[in-house]
């Protein structure tokens, strides 16, 4: 059958861990990422929510892109694509990182691993093999592998997973601090665990050579019975990140080497990642457009939004009036906070509007009836939900 | 230690004519070349004792507003040069000749056809010449100057009037083929006056792009695009380059190797400082100046590192692969060429378009042709001192040379198209083979080894619609200031591009002094 499959190399590629999240997807709600089937939801994404909140969850990151960077010039090569200052990173830590163009447009954000000396494993939400070529080019000694269908990755989040870890016979994983990396004998092989996350919340990133994943899955998850573990899909993913403030490709910011029109990408100081832009070092790649963007002020920044009611402001235009006759800016991520108990948004809003009133209009629908509400927005500028356990070494016993 | 305003690297023509300009504003100026002489492509070097010859073998377009400038007459460059009959050689000795602006030995059609055509041709010229010794607008950048130069350039063309301006935007981009067969009924006029727009190009007749105008660009001089040999050779050019250089006070050293440019990092960004000697010397300036080719003063000079990913890019993709080969004899005498009266002239060998079509399409796909054509100049005629008394020295591009040749060059390769040249030669002037005495062959691959030029291209960057004006040889690098602030480019592969013109070298000092 397979082998007459006119559709064969079109067909989403199956993750390590699928033989088990297949079982277990019971809605068979399946939606996709770099080519991977990956659950969207497994039963009810509220459910697989309140699990991450509550319990814990596993998400799948194997479909998530890893190139392991090595050679004696790959701090150089690093260092100078990225915007931050990962010269001064230790051995074992973990490092949050954007990348630009030449105009200091966001490429793409991800994370970089320091493995070693000079050996480093990137990870980010797209392929970017071409990129990290380019940026390699000229340099002696760089050696950049793909090893994104190579190594089986998930992601452990919520307040028990530290539990579930020692259950499994991880000694000292409460040691480890957020960002941190400690490695285990685990069956034949190694597993890398890194004390980070997409949530928020307490949660750990597991990661094994593929052949393992079978392996990983089953031991976390007879460990992890009594501490209600399930696994969690892209839209549970969505809510718990918009929670915690993070941003998304595709929703918060457009890959500025898939945005053709004048400025549909975004600067860091838009995003509100200023924080990840080190002048201090003499070079980076867009560092000389990035000043310019710092000194002249973002035309737009995103924005942490509590909306009155409860009506989630989805795709909402964001004003400075209530008449809703001069338009600011509009709502990149909207829902209604269940943890939080707020109706909150990420929006992209002209900078220099944000001293003023804003307002959202609301489109909403009830049983087909279409509404529009005009809702006050107040802006916030912590992140909407963050737990204490989410930092605490050693995270709280359960 | 001493310090200076500007160091530049490299001693080629433009080099020297940068330097020159920037110390005769007051500027303390060194001057480093890593060869024993100056010159660069244009130097001369004894490829046989007592024989010289230079790569450059003849001037079209050296800018008189530099011969001025920097007074090279009083320097003991001649304008008064002689200019060079162009030669069309034929195989049966029926050769055609252009001189003063007249075709000769040709049908009374095409003799007549030429006259309309150069008309033409040089009021296109004389369009573009005012923008070869100008900094082309920054796309983007609105200011006044900018803004002028591209309006200076929409009214040249406008006042071309209707007619004219039609017909310039037609032809800009032709095949020299196309405009040839519109012109000419002989294939072997056709090959010669077509010869300047392929020279040095990776392009032959019917290669759509820039050959129209490469020739457009080489007649834009004074010399309305006749070749001259100047009094003293290119080494008395040279040699008047260098003293006017030292007379304004420009600190020149050769044998002078730089490695690497110094660039001082700190929390208010990059900027050039300086450089670093092949002997671990370094000087330190205000800025960095390099003549050198843009492959080779980004990626070796300056460091990938500190520069943008984008940009490297742009500049690894840069086509600078050479196809001129130089041939070089040291002869006992003056060659015979049967019904040729004297060797004054430049010869071109190429007895119609397909010979020039075909030894490309060979050079295309990494092999040498059979038949290469060239152009044959005895500068020896011209400039006695350049071999001994009563013997010649015969230079000759021979085109087209892969600097890339399917399995490498080496000796055996490059005996075998050496030979081939002598060969082909010897079917114009039979009696060539026994008077030499010693021959040379510079593959691009040597050209590039030698003289420390990527690709061993004359031009440094394929001189190409993409690749000329504002685009060359990338934006943000086209108004000879780099993305490193102190770090500007005076060479062959910034706007206007190769030939021994020192417009580049103008130009850039014109933006350092702004």
């Amino acid at each position: 059958m397979t082998e007459s499959d006119p559709y064969a190399g079109e067909r989403l590629k199956e993750s390590a861990f699928h033989p088990r999240q297949a079982v277990l997807n019971i809605r068979n709600a399946w939606a996709s990422w770099n080519g991977y089937k990956l659950a969207n939801y497994y039963y009810d994404a509220e459910y697989e929510y309140f699990c991450i909140r509550n319990q814990c969850g596993t998400y799948d990151i194997c479909p998530m892109q890893k190139y392991r960077i090595t050679g004696s010039d790959a701090e150089k090569m690093l260092n100078r694509m990225v915007t931050r200052d990962i010269t001064k990173m230790a051995l074992n830590r973990v490092t949050y990182v954007v990348w630009c163009t030449d105009a200091g447009r966001m490429v793409d954000d991800g994370t970089i691993f320091k493995l070693g000396d000079n050996k480093y494993m990137l990870t980010c939400g797209s392929p970017c093999g071409a990129w990290l070529k380019m940026s390699a080019f000229g340099f002696d000694d760089v050696s950049i592998v793909d090893e994104s269908d190579d190594i089986a990755a998930l992601s452990l989040q919520g307040p028990t997973s530290c539990s579930v870890l020692k259950a499994m016979g991880l000694h000292g994983i409460e040691t480890a601090k957020p960002f941190d990396i400690r490695n285990f004998t685990f069956h034949s092989g190694t597993l890398m665990v890194s004390r980070t996350g997409f949530t928020g919340d307490l949660g750990y990133e597991l990661w094994v050579k593929s052949e393992l994943g079978l392996e990983l899955w089953d031991d976390l998850y007879s460990a992890g019975a009594d501490f209600g573990i399930q696994p969690f899909g892209e839209a549970a993913t969505n809510m718990a990140r918009l929670e915690a403030g993070f941003i998304m490709p595709g929703m918060e910011f457009n890959e500025a080497l898939k945005t053709v029109h004048f400025e549909h990408d975004q600067t860091p100081f838009e995003l509100n990642l200023g924080w990840l832009v080190d002048f201090k070092k003499p070079h980076f790649n867009g560092r000389a457009a990035l000043l310019r963007d710092y000194e002249r002020g973002p035309r737009y920044t995103l924005t942490k939004l509590d909306i009155e009611g409860n009506k989630p402001a989805i795709e909402s235009y964001i004003y400075s009036n209530r008449s809703c006759n001069r338009q600011i800016g509009y709502v990149t991520s909207a829902m209604w906070s269940p943890t939080v108990k707020a109706n909150i948004a990420l929006a992209m809003i002209e900078t220099k509007e944000l001293r003023g009133e804003l307002f959202a209009e609301i489109y909403y629908e009830k049983e087909l009836r279409q509404y529009s509400k005009v809702a006050k927005c107040e802006i916030r500028t912590k992140a909407f939900w963050t737990p204490t356990r989410a930092r605490a070494t050693p995270p709280p016993d359960h | 230690m001493q310090h200076y305003d500007s160091i530049i690297i490299g001693a080629g023509h433009n080099g020297l004519v940068c330097a020159s300009y920037l110390a005769k504003s007051g500027q303390r100026v060194l001057l480093l070349e890593a060869a024993e002489n100056v010159g660069g492509l244009a130097a001369s070097r004894e490829f046989h004792p007592g024989f010289k010859v230079s790569v450059a073998h003849t001037l079209s377009h050296f800018s008189k507003k530099i011969v001025d400038d920097l007074k090279l007459q009083e320097h003991g460059f001649n304008a008064n040069q002689e200019t060079l009959s162009t030669i069309g050689l034929d195989l049966n000795g029926n050769h055609i000749r252009l001189e003063n602006g007249e075709l000769h030995g040709v049908s009374d059609d095409d003799a007549k056809s030429y006259q309309g055509y150069r008309i033409l041709m040089q009021r296109f010229a004389d369009m573009l010449k005012p923008f070869w010794l100008k900094t082309m607008p920054r796309i983007g950048m609105n200011n006044l100057a900018d803004v002028m130069t591209f309006a200076h350039l929409g009214l040249k063309m406008r006042l071309l009037g209707q007619r004219d301006m039609r017909e310039f935007m037609r032809v800009a981009a032709l095949p020299t083929r196309d405009l040839m067969d519109e012109n000419f009924d002989s294939d072997l006029v056709r090959a010669m006056l077509s010869w300047d727009g392929h020279l040095g190009s990776k392009l032959a007749p019917r290669s759509p792009n820039h050959a129209v105008l490469a020739m457009l660009y080489r007649m834009a001089g004074e010399q309305g695009g006749n070749h001259s040999v100047p009094v003293g050779g290119m080494p008395g050019m040279m040699h008047a380059l260098l003293s006017s250089a030292t007379a304004n006070g420009v600190d020149t050293r050769t044998g002078a190797t730089v490695e690497r440019i110094l660039i001082e990092a700190n929390e208010n960004g990059l900027a050039a400082s300086g450089v670093r000697m092949a002997d671990g010397e370094t000087f330190l300036a205000s800025r960095v100046v390099s003549s050198a080719d843009p492959q080779r003063t980004f990626f070796s000079l300056a460091g990938v590192e500190n520069l943008e990913i984008q940009f490297c890019n742009r500049i690894r993709r840069l086509r600078c692969q050479g196809y001129v080969a130089k041939l070089h004899l040291a002869l006992e005498g003056l060659p015979d060429f049967p019904g040729l009266d004297d060797c004054r002239g430049r010869m071109i060998i190429a007895d119609g378009l397909d010979a020039i079509e075909f030894a490309y399409d060979d050079a295309k796909y990494g092999e040498c042709s059979e038949h290469p054509v060239m152009e044959v100049v005895l500068p020896s005629v011209h400039d006695a001192s350049l071999a001994p008394e009563g013997k010649h020295v015969l230079s000759a591009h021979v085109m087209y040379v892969p600097c890339q040749l399917k399995g490498g060059w080496n000796d055996d390769a490059r005996t075998e198209i050496r030979e081939r040249a002598i060969d082909t030669l010897e079917k114009y002037a039979p009696t060539i083979r026994d008077q030499i005495i010693h021959s040379e062959f510079l593959t691009p691959k040597d050209i590039e080894q030698h003289y420390r030029v990527t690709g061993g291209h004359w031009h440094h960057a394929e001189f190409a619609m993409d690749q000329i004006l504002m685009m060359r040889p990338t934006y943000e690098a086209a108004q000879y200031r780099t993305p490193i602030p102190g770090l500007f480019l005076c060479g062959a592969g910034s706007h206007p591009g190769g030939d021994v013109t020192g417009a580049p070298g103008h130009n850039a000092a014109v933006e350092i002094l702004k």
